[in-house]
């Protein structure tokens, strides 16, 4: 088992290296992608552009530019090419915001796909469970950002339900904060609603036909007290892992649509806008951190269930 | 051999009207665009032409089609701007259907490439093994480690300015083929996973030890015995890919990396109706419903078609991880 986990911790520490090499690969090696002639400004003179080569380092080779970098990053250094501002500082401002958006969407999203997929489950076959099903797919179907705009052009702008768009920290006024996230919330869950109230539905059709759950009902359990204590419980362990999965990566990234809509200004919209610009620390910066989020969340489910289930860590040596 | 259970699923497929619908309107879509020359002729100029201070008959009445403070003219329900025109005169009929043409390209070729790439890609990793599998699943867990959009954003920025030469693959600065190439790679390991793990469970089996037995070479035996086995799954996969990587395009666009404007597609469509919905909101919504439509037409009968093959369960990603 410790060789398991060394393996896994191991190839997550590889996964990194390669997720920083390549990102810095992508912007460096491209064509016409010299940073130096861009921050000059228009029409810039030949002296300008070798200046700020020099400054910033861009005539070192490749390799020592990359390790200079991700010194930078890593030890909190790294400066937009840009804005001339702490890239640390700007995740950290954009953290608490993605932070907001994702545990309010994901609480929604768990919580209606649980109740939906179950319905669903209940109903199987009837007219209901088919509408559900629809919906469910509709759901899925919906693109985040063009959902996100019409809700707040309609509900935010032309019947004023909602704030159009925009945050508010907490500090400052908690009621207005969690107003400001209701659309923006609900928005990025209704994706994962479609998603998960499916999933449900099939676990929990799946397990209904174990022997434990015949056994409850012949021991005399109640129709409720089986569905709630025994399908539901079980069918729900995979649902809760890929919940901690997605939560993951809707942190590391996965809400950059919703937060450029609803100009939540969060970690997302922060990468969004500096890979824009080809601002490379930024961009390496938030592709490190969501990676880490990513590879992370899903080392560690799987050496949860390698602890769980020993035929895994014999047939993934 | 191998004919009966297709027949099997194509007799429940035909059954399942809804399935069968939802398949029909996307053949319609696809032929829509198609039609899309057509219907420029019908409305009169094509999808860049742009007409800013250009004057039509509404009702005996010359209006402005753009408004002096820039508000474009709304829906006419007939050949001329039957869904209105956009801020620069364009009719946005005529690009709602161009633009159908590069975003469902962009989503079959995208999902085709996908596909051929990520059944080599598990085929070789599951039937080798060893070293060749460690170097796949690495490989696939890098791209996995990036959030999605993210990478595609990045990938085609960085390409959209210089383009890319690889050997006889020219991709042009600009082209959509750096939309094609860049959906396809990020979403290779949400396919080369399921395939992966569906081969290392077939080469177990019993036929497979038999072909080997027969002396057949490795490529025969991938060619021959586990791609038919394989390929309910791929089936089941590729509606889904293509309604994923339609989305994926569509996001791309709306933040700048994807079709090139004035060449529209529906995510540039519904990038600039964006800003217009105040005075303007048909030029966001006509899009939006076409990018709706076309998604939901596929994931419809995608259900439909893995409900047929009985793949319930296991390939439980069909939803784009945003």
């Amino acid at each position: 088992m410790t060789r398991f986990v060394a393996g896994r911790l191991g190839q997550m520490v590889v996964v990194l290296f390669a997720v920083s090499v390549l990102t810095f690969l992508i912007f460096n090696v491209i064509p016409n992608g010299d940073p130096a002639s861009r921050m000059a400004g228009k029409s810039p003179t030949e002296t300008q552009v070798e200046a700020i080569r020099a400054e910033w380092g861009f005539d070192e080779p490749l390799p020592v530019q990359y390790l200079r970098t991700m010194e930078q990053v890593l030890g909190g250094q790294a400066i937009s090419y840009f804005t001339q501002l702490n890239v640390r500082d700007e995740i950290l401002r954009g953290l608490p915001r993605t932070l907001a958006l994702a545990v309010g969407a994901a609480i929604l999203w768990m919580a209606f796909g649980i109740a939906l997929g179950l319905l669903g489950a209940l109903r199987a076959g009837r007219l209901s469970d088919r509408l559900l099903t629809f919906a469910a797919l509709a759901g899925v179907s919906l693109p985040v950002f063009w959902l996100g705009a019409i809700l707040s052009h309609f509900l935010g702008y032309e019947w004023g339900l909602f704030p159009n768009g925009g945050y508010v920290p907490f500090a400052e006024d908690p009621l207005d904060w969690a107003y400001h996230l209701v659309l923006p919330c609900a928005t990025l869950a209704v994706l994962f609603t479609g998603f998960y109230s499916r999933l449900v539905r099939s676990n929990v059709l799946d397990t209904m036909g174990e022997d434990f759950v015949r056994t409850a009902r012949a021991k005399g359990l109640s129709e409720r007290r089986v569905l709630l204590a025994h399908v539901l419980r079980n069918s729900l362990i995979p649902v809760v892992t890929l919940w901690g999965l997605d939560f993951g990566a809707v942190v590391a990234g996965g809400a950059i649509l919703t937060e450029t809509v609803f100009d939540i200004q969060g970690v997302g919209q922060y990468a969004a806008e500096s890979v824009g610009q080809l601002d490379v620390p930024p961009v390496l910066a938030v592709t490190l951190f969501g990676a880490f989020f990513i590879v992370v969340l899903n080392t560690a489910v799987d050496i949860a269930y390698a602890l769980l289930d020993p035929r895994i860590r014999v047939g993934e040596r | 051999m191998g004919q009966s259970p297709w027949r099997l699923a194509l007799r429940r497929l035909r059954r399942d009207r809804i399935a069968l619908a939802f398949g029909a309107l996307f053949v319609v879509l696809a032929l829509l665009a198609l039609a899309a020359p057509l219907w420029a002729d019908v409305a009169g100029r094509g999808p860049n032409a742009t007409n800013e201070t250009g004057t039509i008959d509404v009702g005996g009445e010359q209006v402005d089609v753009v408004s002096l403070d820039g508000v474009p003219i709304g829906p006419q329900w007939r050949g001329e701007y039957f869904l209105g025109a956009d801020a620069n005169g364009r009719d946005v009929m005529v690009r709602l259907l161009y633009g159908a043409r590069n975003s469902l390209l962009i989503g079959i070729a995208a999902a085709l490439l996908t596909t051929l790439l990520a059944t080599l890609v598990g085929l070789l990793a599951g039937f080798y093994g060893r070293w060749v599998d460690a170097v796949a699943r690495s490989a696939l867990d890098v791209i996995w480690a990036f959030p999605v959009v993210l990478l595609g954003v990045a990938l085609g920025t960085a390409l959209a300015l210089g383009g890319l030469t690889v050997g006889p693959i020219d991709l042009a600065a600009g082209s959509i083929a750096i939309s094609i190439a860049v959906i396809a790679v990020v979403y290779v390991p949400y396919m080369a996973r399921p395939i992966r793990g569906e081969v290392l469970a077939l080469r177990e089996r019993d036929f497979v030890a038999a072909a080997r037995a027969q002396g057949a070479s490795a490529t025969r035996t991938m060619a021959g015995e586990l791609l038919p086995n394989l390929a309910p799954t791929i089936v089941v996969l590729a509606p889904l890919m293509v309604a994923n990587a339609i989305l994926l395009e569509a996001a791309l666009s709306f933040l700048g990396v994807g079709v090139v404007p004035p060449d529209p597609s529906w995510g540039n469509m519904i990038d600039a109706g964006v800003e217009r919905l105040v005075t303007a909101p048909h030029l966001a919504i006509a899009p939006g419903l076409m990018l709706v439509l076309s998604v939901l037409a596929l994931n419809v009968f995608g259900d439909g078609v893995r409900d047929a093959l009985d793949r319930r369960g296991g390939a439980a990603w069909e939803a784009e991880r945003p």
